[in-house]
């Protein structure tokens, strides 16, 4: 199972993040050719990052690009510089119904076919920033067997919704995020939570990334490399954790070897998820 | 390719390049570059400038490189991103990207 508790933005036409960001290594890194690139630079940009992508030490890291979205002139030269570059995700921002999704898709195909990489290879995520974005959550995430990842953007939702971020337990993005992690659930896909645009406020970014983990988002969109290692250990599992998911490993070899057909541990059944669960825990045990 | 127009890409900060395409009266490449590293990584980044021309088929122009450390990749996407703004290019050829 791929972990996928960070993705870093990385502005695409940034040189010094683009030949340093895979030192941070965050779970993903998320090359931005959409608003962090103004207008006149998108050629540029789309350029850099697709030399970046075919740089070695991106070879062993989750690559994405953030394309710019299908109401604009710029989104399938982006796709094109993505897919040919060799990005592993494709990630379309503001996304408002499954339509987008089966568009893009046909276009990814396309270019997929045209640069002999295998149909299929490159995998797709959407970013939900609106009302109708969410109202149509569960249709996104489930239009392409590509899409492995739906992420909430907080900023654009937002302003849609005619409200502002507060601080606390944000009560203006619970239903969003619930719906979209809903989404990313019924689909069996990832779900990422908001950024936090105050990289100097720790505490308010480890509050929000408390929200996310207790509601169950795989992890969330970074801005800045500090972000990343607060984040890991935040979603690092306690010792106890890392013990019980231990033991119930165990019990489920022992359970194999015997050639039983259920496991139990302190006299209580335990279902395969329990032992996905365990295994989940320990692989992010290992990585925090 | 054909450079019919002066055009720049890239920046003067850290880890980049600024890059100058313009046309040349003399029928020639005239390629000058200036680096805080060129003693150690001359030979890499005139071969990165080269090669990247040799492949968009630039064999006329002038190319002014400032480069502030950057590293092969950015080198190579600066100078194809000023070659084809001085090109007046808007249709790309990826196969000579790569």
């Amino acid at each position: 199972m791929k972990l996928r508790r960070s993705m870093l933005f990385v502005p695409g036409d940034n040189a010094a993040m683009l030949s340093t960001s895979f030192v941070y290594k965050p779970d993903s890194i998320m090359f931005d050719l959409e608003d962090a690139v103004s207008p006149r630079e998108k050629d540029s940009a789309r350029l850099m990052v697709y030399q970046a992508l075919q740089h070695p030490a991106y070879r062993d890291i989750e690559t994405v690009v953030r394309i710019n979205g299908v109401d604009t002139e710029f989104w399938q030269k982006d796709l094109e510089a993505a897919i040919r570059g060799g990005v592993d995700i494709v990630r379309l921002p503001k996304t408002e119904n499954a339509q987008e999704i089966h568009e893009l898709e046909a276009h990814v195909a396309r270019i997929e076919k045209g640069c002999e990489r295998p149909v299929g290879d490159t995998k797709l995520m959407a970013a939900i920033e609106s009302a109708s974005g969410v109202v149509n959550a569960v249709a996104i995430a489930s239009a392409s067997p590509r899409m492995v990842a739906i992420a909430m953007a907080g900023f654009d939702y937002l302003v849609d919704m005619h409200t502002r971020r507060s601080d606390g337990w944000e009560p203006e993005l619970f239903y969003a995020r619930a719906s979209v992690l809903h989404a990313a659930r019924a689909a069996h896909i990832d779900a990422f939570d908001v950024v936090y645009g105050n990289v100097n406020d720790d505490e308010g970014f480890l509050r929000e990334v408390k929200i996310a983990k207790q509601l169950g988002f795989n992890g969330k969109s970074l801005i800045h490399p500090k972000q990343i290692e607060l984040l890991h250990k935040a979603y690092a599992p306690s010792e106890e954790e890392v013990n019980h998911a231990k033991r119930v490993l165990a019990a489920a070899e022992e359970a194999h070897r015997k050639g039983l057909g259920v496991v139990s541990l302190d006299g209580k059944m335990i279902d395969p998820p329990v032992i996905d669960e365990a295994q989940m825990t320990l692989q992010m045990a290992a990585a925090a | 390719m054909k450079v019919i127009k002066e055009a720049i890409a890239g920046t003067l900060e850290s880890s980049d390049l600024l890059v100058k395409v313009a046309p040349s009266h003399k029928g020639t490449r005239e390629i000058v570059i200036r680096s805080e590293v060129i003693k150690q990584f001359g030979k890499q980044i005139r071969h990165a400038v080269t090669d990247t021309l040799d492949k968009l088929s630039v064999s006329d122009g002038s190319i002014v490189i400032e480069d502030k450390g950057a590293l092969d990749c950015v080198i190579r996407a600066r100078v194809q991103a000023a070659v084809l703004r001085a090109c007046g290019s808007q249709e790309l050829d990826w196969g000579r990207l790569s």
